[in-house]
């Protein structure tokens, strides 16, 4: 179980993090999703004591992690796979952190088995590694201490497809089993086919949290049309909400067929309209992405300036 | 009520939060055994401890080759291999702290053990213990290179450093290796540190020598603030009356003490990345 309270975390002017609050629940995955440099890696790094928070507070099984007695045992941490001593073998790396929680050597061999490095792999050094075997050393190291939570930043990174199965079906078992999994990405596909509960974060600031379900289901119809303010307001004036989101498309919480005939007596041509089914998330989740790349928010101005 | 309430969250959210008991916190003797295993498990680690064994054996053969007769003795030998020593043993001292932060390994270190101040005070224990062994096998090296050396030239073997002398010379390069500790935990960055290094130990006292030159009230305190004065009477045993050994305490305190608790108070509040 984890606990984020009210966490804020600034750099100079810049406020990286946000009164961020959210619980991971045991036996649940949680799946921390938001764009690149959301606030999710900062956030973790606040919760396993390698940032200090300028407010707010991180619990970890109860305790503030620098307050646990033996961290490893209990919580198994990626944050970058890439964060090691280039010259250490993968099996070097695993002895260490088996040495520090007290574990027997047998276990350093059981993991590198788990995580499907040969022994060959093993005995040589991360200097050498893809970016896949650094990511499976990675989670070998934060399995290695059988602990109760798994805090994991961007674990599907450079791994082939058979290596995001496998990480999957790891990550389902070690939730079924109880445990406690938070693992971020900013892709939202990722976190869909994984996550039970899922938290979106966007610069800084916590937008939507609940279980997949939750969030994926209730976002009503989806239309879209060349101008997309135009047909909100129209379907406003017909009496349904409806928001305007991004390139033309508009959430509406109405049927199918109500709001093609509110679109049809306003006289605007649909280009699309299904039931929204998760594109709420996308959505929100594309408009988040939207305000964090020039690109596509030059894109957007642009359709709307044509539009 | 409101007592009641404060009573029963804790106990509740403790039954949910955790399933197992906690295990037992992390004896200092096991950080101390990583800290350890962790200076001669690298290559670059693993060649730097070579290297002692290997230079203090080059030096004693350069002495056994070059010097004249009457300098085979073991002041020579001693020399000789305390050169490559006072640049190697800072350098073992160096990158023991700050390859945690330039090869990221902290990450890790310091969220298994989250307490920065154990694992430096680990460090800092396992970079003397490395610094006393080396001394041991240099100091050893030199006295076989004496007697082989004095055997094959055919003159007396001369024993010409005092008891006395051996622990300054030991805690000259201890000294030396304290400051590149303090300057791996200040500047937390491989080559910043090996530079910083060269600079104190190169750089700077040639420049506070010619300061005294110039000035005259400085002559009189290059003494109390020229860590390198006072590591080169230490390394000649001629730290011997109290005066000295105050000046070795005002050079150690300005270099080492002072810069390595404030360096510790910043590393344990700085953010690891």
């Amino acid at each position: 179980m984890i606990t984020v309270e009210s966490l804020t975390k600034s750099y100079g002017g810049f406020t990286a993090v946000d009164d961020v609050s959210f619980t991971a629940q045991p036996g649940r995955v949680t799946g921390f999703l938001g764009p690149n440099g959301a606030g999710k890696s900062t956030t973790m790094r606040v919760m396993v004591g390698l940032t200090a928070p300028g407010g707010g507070e991180v619990r970890v099984l109860g305790r503030r992690f620098k307050d646990l007695p033996d961290p490893g045992r209990e919580v198994g941490v990626l944050l970058d796979a890439s964060a090691q001593h280039a010259g250490r073998t993968g099996r070097e790396i695993l002895t260490i952190a088996a040495l520090t929680m007290g574990l027997p050597r047998t276990r350093v061999d059981e993991m590198i088995e788990r995580v499907s490095l040969t022994p060959d792999e093993a005995s040589r050094r991360v200097r050498n590694y893809s970016l896949g075997m650094r990511q499976r050393l990675g989670i070998g190291t934060a399995l290695l201490g059988n602990p109760e939570v798994l805090i994991l930043d961007e674990p599907a990174n450079g791994l082939d497809p058979a290596g995001i199965r496998w990480m999957r079906d790891l990550l389902r078992g070690f939730a079924d089993d109880g445990g406690t999994v938070l693992l971020s990405s900013h892709l939202l596909h990722e976190i869909e086919v994984i996550a039970d509960d899922i938290v979106v974060i966007g610069n800084g600031r916590i937008v939507a949290q609940g279980t997949k379900d939750e969030l994926l289901a209730g976002a009503g119809t989806l239309a879209r049309a060349s101008d997309g303010p135009a047909l909100a307001a129209a379907l406003e004036a017909a009496g349904i909400t409806a928001r305007p989101t991004s390139a033309g498309a508009v959430l509406a919480e109405a049927d199918l067929a109500t709001i093609g005939r509110a679109a049809f007596a306003a006289g605007i041509p649909l280009t699309e309209l299904r039931a929204a089914e998760g594109a709420g998330l996308e959505e929100m989740f594309l408009s988040l992405t939207a305000d964090s790349q020039r690109e596509t928010s030059a894109s957007t101005d642009h359709e709307g300036a044509a539009a | 009520m409101t007592a009641t309430t404060l009573d029963a969250v804790p106990v509740a959210a403790d039954r949910v939060e955790r399933t197992r008991p906690a295990p037992a916190p992390i004896p200092y003797r096991r950080v101390l055994n990583v800290e350890l295993r962790k200076m001669f498990d690298t290559r670059s680690g693993l060649w730097l401890m070579v290297s002692i064994g290997v230079l203090s054996i080059i030096a004693t053969a350069a002495v056994i080759t070059f010097a004249p007769d009457s300098e085979i003795t073991y002041e020579s030998f001693a020399t000789a291999i305390g050169m490559p020593m006072s640049i190697v043993l800072p350098m073992i001292a160096i990158l023991g702290v700050t390859s945690e932060w330039s090869q990221r390994s902290g990450l890790t270190t310091f969220t298994l053990v989250p307490s920065r101040g154990r694992v430096i005070r680990a460090k800092a224990t396992v970079t003397f213990l490395v610094g006393l062994v080396s001394m041991g096998v240099a100091f050893a090296v030199g006295a076989v290179g004496n007697l082989v050396g004095s055997a094959i030239v055919g003159v007396d073997t001369v024993w010409n450093i005092s008891a006395s002398t051996v622990p300054q010379i030991i805690l000259g390069n201890l000294v030396g290796m304290a400051i590149g500790f303090t300057l791996g935990v200040v500047l937390r960055n491989s080559p910043a540190a090996i530079v910083g290094y060269f600079v104190v130990s190169l750089v700077m006292p040639g420049i506070l020598v010619l300061l005294a030159e110039v000035r005259d009230w400085f002559a009189d305190l290059q003494p109390w603030i020229d860590w390198n004065y006072t590591q080169v009477n230490l390394f000649e045993g001629a730290t011997n009356t109290a005066k000295e050994w105050a000046m070795l305490g005002s050079t150690t305190a300005i270099w080492i003490l002072v810069p390595l608790m404030v360096g510790v108070l910043f590393l344990r509040r700085s953010e690891v990345k």
